[in-house]
């Protein structure tokens, strides 16, 4: 099946040949926002620069699941594109079907394996072979709290669960939404990851990471569950299927204090013309600062004819460009995947986010996401969405929840 | 012309056979491209299929899981309730709207069309504007409420109890304008002599809706059937736009179900058995309908 | 009023009448709400959506979203607004829905004037692909099309959607050839017409109505599919809903309901304009026998 399938694709690949001569990268993404695809643009641009043209295919919708979906369909078809935005242990399912390239060439000339994070080298490299590139790091442990609404509460900023506790009752007394929050199952999953995240790292990671049956049933899974039970009181009555974009809009309004979501969010802030530390204040989840749950989007690169890898490497090695790496996450909010980028360009909560991650990269405490897939498989991960979903939704009390967590997590691995 | 004797038996043997000759490539095509291809699915369902097709044999792993699955039970749950309510009130509203508008209504040429817009709009985006009229936060409530209303209430779609109805809400606008037009033209061939001899014998209107013209609408509603239960069932892209499943898994159905198995959690042999499950059930409904429908129409 | 109208059969008293207008406007009211929605949220700056009274009409009357829509909106790298991909979704459905026409057409006619035993059972199947749930058929057509070399073509697209719509096509076509009278066929059949000859002289020139009918309905579902052309397409070849679909649900950026509801307006004006224009012919197609058994 596999051999057959390759066969196809190397007789597609060379039938493209004929009709299309230049070098050219076909790339599948879902950025088409209008900061995100502008960023996007820089890279395109940069690419056509060298001579290599750019072939648009952009799929919007969910994080990504209608691409993965194409790109199924594409890949059976034998007509992959050159690149691939990925996220993740997508990337390795795919490349243990054996249809995703190698950019050995350019990653080792260029030294990835010293500027890369080792937690992302985990799902850049696959068999020891670079087989993505990726572009950026978004954390997901962030809150963004209204300035105004913070300083009525008092000024400062929660440290710990307790004092995060306290804040939300003191917004909830002001007469305004605690926790602007949208319900939607990612949503739930981002807050989720925080929580757990917040009853230690060693927590996150032998529950998150390893599965652990023994850390999913333990009564500090019951605990994060009541933590979410907790701040499910302190979410408006109209928050389910809200777009997180709306729920930032809220924050911004001051109709909410604080909402909890990754940093691309920040983009919503600035968009509305408003400055960190000025008008909202980013923190880490409380109780998280030090450690990272990241999301990083990455470029998957498929096999293709000879004719075709030339501009794929090409792609590759200005994906790792510092420059662009800077002036990508500059516009899309997150910090750049390269360690040793300058962050002159970036704004506080940016370089905030750059510190942290340099920290957490050294400490050992920069962690897959859960809610985001780089934490577990999509089985799993969408596993734990249906439970934390329902739970948060009131389907399930916590014992519940933690039972139901374990065999369903057991089912999907 | 030495051929001429044979020349017209042949010729009549092709004539005989050229009516099937032009219906084999889309038998063909149906046969392959849909029945093969539920045949694949089938076969998928026993295999260890996870992102791609893979020809593991696992046997009857898939369905034993799938049956465990909390989540399909309350697919197949949420389909029972959307689509006997999606049919019959379409139905019903159909009927009812193609009556209404059978009474020389003036305005029939405006009306009709607004009837029938929705069904020539992607869900895509006009599931966005119902999210939008049903959010008690910014839509029909909140506007009841500025008009002073206060204790207007309408919370359905943030309540995993009633939200279900609200996507029987959103589905019945957009088909229903279509069987009515079914319906329409139906009540348009109506013999008009049948009803005035039953005006002569003193019947009144709604006896004669009851008694004669309903009943002569059977073949409207066989079509209208299928048309419904074939919409009720791929009924995939409204739930996506109007509440992604949600609150919690309030609204999924099975055909989302099946989806996010296949292509989202990459357990394309859990997809796949629930697929093939979901073919069962329409071919056990649909089926025995078609079959009685169509050798009562041969009789008749 | 009934005396001048000859063909009203059912009379009915004056009140009546009112209370069937209300009725008729009261749902009236219900078909056109959400178009209402995106039609007032798209002349609104993105501002006053943001303040979240979605039914009151725009304070500050703009059409800025909708250029933006059609020319300069990001759908993907490069802020093209949906207009190139007209020309896809124009490209694809032309092909699908003549194919599947001809071939409904094709079909009916000899499922109900050159009947063969087993005809019932071969039209069965052919209804029974209508219920086919289209996803399960995504992976094994995709390999299938790859076989064909045409994988990510527009000609590709339109075979997979024309093959999906035969089993919709043959329905309406049969069913409108049940009522056509056979003796018609058997005299020129008699008279030594062929097939095609009493296809082309004699059901053909009185299918008007049916194909009206049939051409609304396949190019309504072939406009607004989205699955098929999102799996099937390649960059050349993106159909509009695809497109659509990428200005509306970016998932980390700002989302500018204003453009996307104006955007799906125009996605859907071609669709729209077929409904309205033809919405007469439409019902005298159905009534002319698209939906007797």
């Amino acid at each position: 099946m596999l051999r057959r399938l390759l066969l196809t694709s190397v007789f597609a690949s060379g039938l493209a040949l004929s009709a299309q001569a230049a070098d050219q990268v076909e790339v599948l993404h879902w950025w088409t926002s209008g900061g995100e695809a502008a960023a996007l643009d820089v890279l395109k641009k940069d690419l056509e620069s060298k001579g290599v043209t750019w072939q648009d295919m952009p799929v919007a919708g969910g994080g990504g699941e209608q691409a993965m979906t194409a790109l199924r369909a594409r890949v059976t078809a034998g007509n992959p594109p050159t690149a691939v935005q990925a996220l993740g242990f997508d990337i390795t399912d795919w490349a243990k079907q054996g249809v995703v390239g190698d950019l050995g060439a350019v990653a080792d000339k260029e030294g990835w394996d010293k500027v890369i994070p080792a937690a992302l080298q985990g799902f850049a490299k696959y068999d020891g072979k670079w087989i993505a590139a990726p572009v950026n790091v978004h954390s997901t442990n962030w809150v963004w709290i209204n300035k105004k609404a913070l300083d009525a509460a008092g000024g400062k900023a929660p440290e710990s669960w307790d004092e995060l506790v306290a804040l939300l009752d003191k917004f909830k007394a002001a007469g305004i939404t605690p926790v602007a929050h949208g319900g939607q199952p990612w949503q739930d999953a981002t807050i989720f990851d925080g929580v757990v995240l917040s009853l230690g790292n060693d927590f996150y990671k032998k529950a998150m990471i390893d599965l652990d049956p023994e850390a999913l049933g333990s009564p500090k899974m019951k605990e994060a569950f009541d933590r979410m039970a907790k701040l499910r009181s302190y979410v408006d009555a109209n928050f389910s299927g809200r777009d997180w974009n709306l729920a930032s809009a809220m924050v911004i309004e001051g109709k909410a204090g604080l909402q909890f979501m990754g940093d691309w969010a920040k983009g919503e802030f600035l968009k509305a013309g408003q400055k960190p530390g000025a008008d909202f204040v980013c923190i880490r989840f409380p109780g998280t600062q030090g450690s990272v749950t990241f999301n990083s989007d990455m470029f998957m690169m498929f096999k293709v004819g000879e004719d075709k890898q030339k501009a794929q490497l090409e792609m590759a090695s200005a994906i790792e460009n510092p420059a662009f790496q800077s002036s990508f996450n500059v516009v899309k909010g997150s910090v750049p995947a390269r360690t040793d980028v300058p962050d002159t360009a970036f704004d506080d909560c940016g370089k905030k986010g750059m510190k942290d991650l340099a920290e957490a990269a050294g400490a050992g405490t920069l962690m897959g996401s859960m809610a985001h897939g780089y934490a577990a498989p999509a089985a799993v991960k969408n596993a734990l969405y249906d439970v934390v979903t329902r739970h948060f939704n009131g389907e399930l009390d916590s014992d519940a929840a933690v039972k139901e967590l374990v065999t369903a997590i057991a089912a999907a691995k | 012309m030495a051929q001429a004797a044979t020349a017209p038996s042949a010729r009549n043997y092709l004539q005989e056979l050229l009516p099937r000759l032009v219906l084999a490539p889309s038998f063909a095509a149906v046969l392959i491209f849909v029945y093969g291809f539920i045949l694949f699915t089938g076969y998928l369902s026993f295999t260890d299929s996870k992102m791609l097709p893979s020809f593991g044999w696992v046997g009857l792993e898939n369905y034993s899981k799938l049956w465990a699955l909390p989540h399909w039970w309350r697919a197949l749950g949420n389909l029972g309730i959307f689509g006997s309510l999606y049919i019959i009130i379409c139905s019903v509203l159909g009927l009812g709207l193609a009556i209404l508008l059978d009474q020389k209504i003036r305005a029939e040429g405006v009306l009709r069309p607004i009837y029938l817009y929705p069904m020539a709009l992607s869900f895509i985006v006009t599931g966005t504007a119902w999210k939008w009229f049903l959010d008690p936060g910014i839509g029909l409530e909140h506007t009841m409420h500025q008009w002073g209303w206060e204790s207007f209430s309408f919370t359905w779609i943030k309540d995993r109890n009633f939200a279900i109805y609200t996507v029987v809400i959103a589905a019945v606008w957009q088909s229903s304008g279509f069987v009515m037009a079914m319906f329409l033209a139906g009540l348009r061939g109506v013999d008009n002599e049948i009803i005035k001899a039953a005006q002569m014998d003193g019947a009144s209107n709604l006896t004669i809706y009851r008694r004669i013209i309903i009943p002569m609408m059977r073949p409207v509603f066989l079509s209208a059937f299928v048309v419904l239960a074939h919409l009720a069932i791929k009924a995939y892209d409204l739930v996506v736009a109007l509440t992604g499943g949600g609150p919690g898994q309030a609204t999924e159905l099975p055909a989302t179900f099946m989806y996010s198995y296949t292509f989202t959690r990459n357990s394309m042999g859990i997809g796949a058995a629930s697929a093939t499950i979901m073919l069962i059930m329409i071919a056990s409904v649909i089926v025995p309908y078609l079959y009685s429908e169509l050798s009562t129409g041969r009789k008749s | 009023m009934s005396a001048a109208a000859p063909d009203t059969a059912v009379r009915t008293a004056s009140l009546t009448r009112i209370l069937i207008y209300c009725a008729l406007i009261l749902f009236a009211f219900y078909y056109l709400l959400p178009l209402y929605v995106m039609l007032v949220n798209s002349v609104k700056p993105l501002d006053e959506i943001r303040q979240g009274d979605m039914l009151s009409l725009p304070q500050q009357f703009t059409l800025d979203p909708w250029f933006s829509a059609w020319s300069t909106a990001q759908i993907g790298v490069q802020p093209t607004g949906l207009k190139p991909y007209f020309l896809n979704s124009i490209l694809m459905v032309v092909p699908a829905v003549a194919a599947s026409t001809l071939l409904g057409a094709l079909n009916g006619y000899v499922l109900t004037k050159w009947r063969f035993p087993g005809d019932n059972l071969v039209f069965t199947l052919m209804l029974l692909s209508c219920f086919i749930p289209f996803q399960i058929v995504l992976i094994p057509m995709a390999k299938v099309l790859g076989l064909l070399g045409i994988a990510g073509t527009t000609w590709g697209l339109s075979l997979v959607h024309a093959i999906y719509g035969i089993g919709f096509t043959t329905l309406f076509f049969r069913n409108y050839y049940e009522a056509f009278p056979t003796e018609l066929v058997r005299a020129a059949m008699i008279d030594g017409a062929s097939f095609f000859q009493i296809f082309r002289r004699i059901l053909l020139p009185s299918s008007g109505p049916i194909i009206v009918v049939t051409v609304i309905w396949q190019f309504t579902n072939i406009w607004n599919d989205f699955l098929f052309g999102v799996s099937f397409a390649d960059s050349y070849s993106l159909p509009m809903t695809v497109a659509l679909n990428n200005l509306v649900s970016s998932s980390t950026g700002v989302k500018e309901y204003n453009v996307h509801f104006a955007g799906a307006i125009l996605a859907a004006l071609p669709t729209l304009i077929v409904y309205v224009v033809s919405g007469r012919y439409f019902v005298r197609g159905l009534m002319a026998g698209a939906v007797k058994g």
